[in-house]
């Protein structure tokens, strides 16, 4: 059916809702984002090339990928944990705690930003647990974890949560009169069956934390060469009316997020087609 | 045979089979304990932090931090480009949905991808597209400036990079519903002799008016909330191209962190609105 051209229908408007997306999308979405690839064509290889590997550019790239894989890694651990106890367990407020995990959605990423900064910073309220120690969390790297924690949190409960719901109980009755214990259970049975959903949650809160600018940026202490990720650099070369070179940047950033799109696209039709197959 | 089954000896089994898919109590309470402490430290302290820090210096800081000249002219450039964004957004979602779920054509998928690129974009970088094609230096940049036009660092930058970003949440959470319901409601309609606007206002929508909700309370709280993108077109001219998270970072970095604070607490409490309006849409989705 979907080889059909269109199925024979009695439905009208088909052109003109077409139509208008089509334009509407092209308008919006298509024809700036190639400005940014024509742009780079402004520029020699060379030129390109030098721009997307200067020393502070893969500084900076360290920071934001490393930090953002760090992220992503501690939402998967722990948004796997969130998402089991909201399904699994009951304790009082937990409607209240389900529905605050879409908090990073809804709160504007500069808000985000300045109340983590106040919090962890030496004398914030948890910052300043960590202050006797010797540890400095927020205008260090380790703030910008901080923030691209916050920001990638609900993805991988969101994307747990309803295949754990799904799980059939009787998978997990079944191993148990087998004899297994419920760690063997656990990393035999469930565990193999929210993997994709796992992944899928892990890439895209990292997709998510690579292009994050607001949150981290009152955090971070922006120093270059330290703790100024890829977004703020481009924003800090078209301050200094360094077009080419931001859009090259830029250009690097929208390949990496289109990688990462096709991977979540492909991780998405693996966890579709484990969750329909038995 | 009544009362074998209630007969706490044969009742036990059941017991011992329910307690072999659940973890010992102790279990239980110290992964609610970690799950609680985790959300604690990254989402609940700094939500609280807000509120604290803009009523830290009293309620007369706090409140002239709100009724302040350019702060009222932040919450009404932000309230334009969200009142623009969203039935925009609104208008496309519902189109492309038509297009998608009731009709088959070949790319249908790749368009489903396209419709959801600027989720993957960086705010920064939508921002940036914008400057390319409107700036100065951009496509229609010396065009625009003959005529005496602005978009960039001004009302109409701030609108379309709004757009931008919000540009897919209604239509990502039309299209899987009215797939979902098929054509055969609309088919009836037409066959019965309604026109395709009086099918899709009757029939249509009020199908998926919780789901049409949904995408513009999420939309709504995105483009009110939005700050990289909007910082890279705004200029940051203070009264006249500032949005309210625009006007909390230029507070911010002035060191009048009270202001700041209280006028970021105006768009925690829009973020607490949208949770609670989610939660209720939701609740009525089920139903």
């Amino acid at each position: 059916m979907s080889l059909a051209l269109r199925r024979h229908t009695v439905l009208p408007g088909f052109g003109i809702a077409l139509g208008f997306t089509l334009l509407y999308l092209s308008l919006i979405v298509l024809i700036p984002l190639s400005a940014t690839f024509l742009k780079t064509f402004s520029l020699t290889w060379e030129a390109f090339w030098t721009a997307v590997t200067a020393p502070r550019v893969l500084a900076s790239y360290r920071l934001t990928f490393g930090a953002s894989f760090l992220a992503a890694g501690i939402n998967a651990v722990f948004g796997l944990l969130v998402a089991w106890v909201l399904v699994r367990y009951r304790f009082p407020g937990k409607r209240i705690v389900d529905a605050f995990v879409d908090l990073p959605f809804a709160l504007p990423t500069a808000v985000a930003g300045i109340a983590l900064a106040a919090v962890y910073s030496t004398n914030g309220w948890i910052g300043s647990l960590f202050a006797p120690y010797g540890i400095k969390i927020a205008f260090t790297p380790l703030g910008v974890l901080v923030a691209l924690t916050f920001i990638g949190l609900p993805f991988v409960v969101r994307t747990v949560q309803p295949v754990l719901e799904d799980l059939e109980p009787e998978l997990e009755e079944a191993a148990a009169t087998l004899g297994a214990s419920r760690l063997q259970t656990f990393a035999k049975i469930v565990f193999p069956t929210l993997l994709p959903a796992l992944l899928t949650g892990f890439a895209l809160a990292f997709a998510r934390a690579i292009g994050e600018y607001g949150s981290v940026i009152f955090i971070a202490g922006n120093l270059p060469m330290v703790s100024e990720i890829t977004p703020l650099l481009i924003i800090t070369k078209l301050e200094q009316y360094d077009y080419a070179g931001a859009t090259a940047l830029a250009v690097v950033m929208l390949l990496i997020s289109f990688t990462l799109l096709l991977i979540i696209n492909l991780l998405q039709w693996w966890a579709r087609r484990r969750r329909a197959a038995p | 045979m009544t009362e074998a089954v209630l007969d706490p000896r044969f009742t036990l089994p059941v017991r011992t089979v329910e307690k072999a898919t659940a973890e010992p109590r102790w279990v239980r309470l110290v992964l609610i304990g970690l799950a609680l402490a985790f959300l604690g430290i990254f989402l609940f302290v700094p939500l609280a932090a807000v509120f604290y820090e803009a009523l830290r210096k009293g309620v007369g800081v706090y409140w002239q931090a709100v009724i302040e000249p350019d702060a009222l002219a932040a919450v009404r450039l932000t309230l334009l480009a969200a009142a623009i964004s969203v039935p925009l957004n609104l208008v496309f979602g519902v189109a492309a949905a038509w297009a998608i779920a009731k009709f088959e054509f070949r790319g249908k998928n790749l368009l489903i991808t396209l419709i959801d690129l600027p989720f993957s974009v960086s705010p920064v970088i939508a921002g940036l597209i914008f400057v390319l094609v409107f700036g100065l230096q951009g496509w229609f940049g010396e065009w625009l400036r003959d005529h005496d036009l602005k978009i960039i660092f001004a009302v109409p930058g701030i609108v379309l990079a709004t757009i931008f970003v919000t540009f897919p949440f209604v239509a990502r959470e039309l299209i899987p519903l009215m797939q979902a319901q098929g054509t055969e409601e609309e088919e009836a309609a037409v066959v019965l002799g309604a026109s395709g606007w009086q099918t899709l206002w009757r029939v249509t929508l009020p199908n998926v008016k919780w789901g049409l909700l949904y995408g513009v309370i999420l939309s709504n709280a995105r483009a009110m909330g939005e700050f990289g993108a909007v910082s890279v077109v705004s200029g940051h001219i203070r009264g006249l191209t500032n949005t309210l998270p625009l006007h909390v970072e230029i507070l911010y970095n002035e060191y009048q962190f009270a202001a700041a604070f209280a006028t970021a607490s105006l768009l925690a409490l829009l973020a607490l609105v949208t949770l609670v309006l989610k939660v209720w849409v939701e609740r009525r989705f089920a139903d």
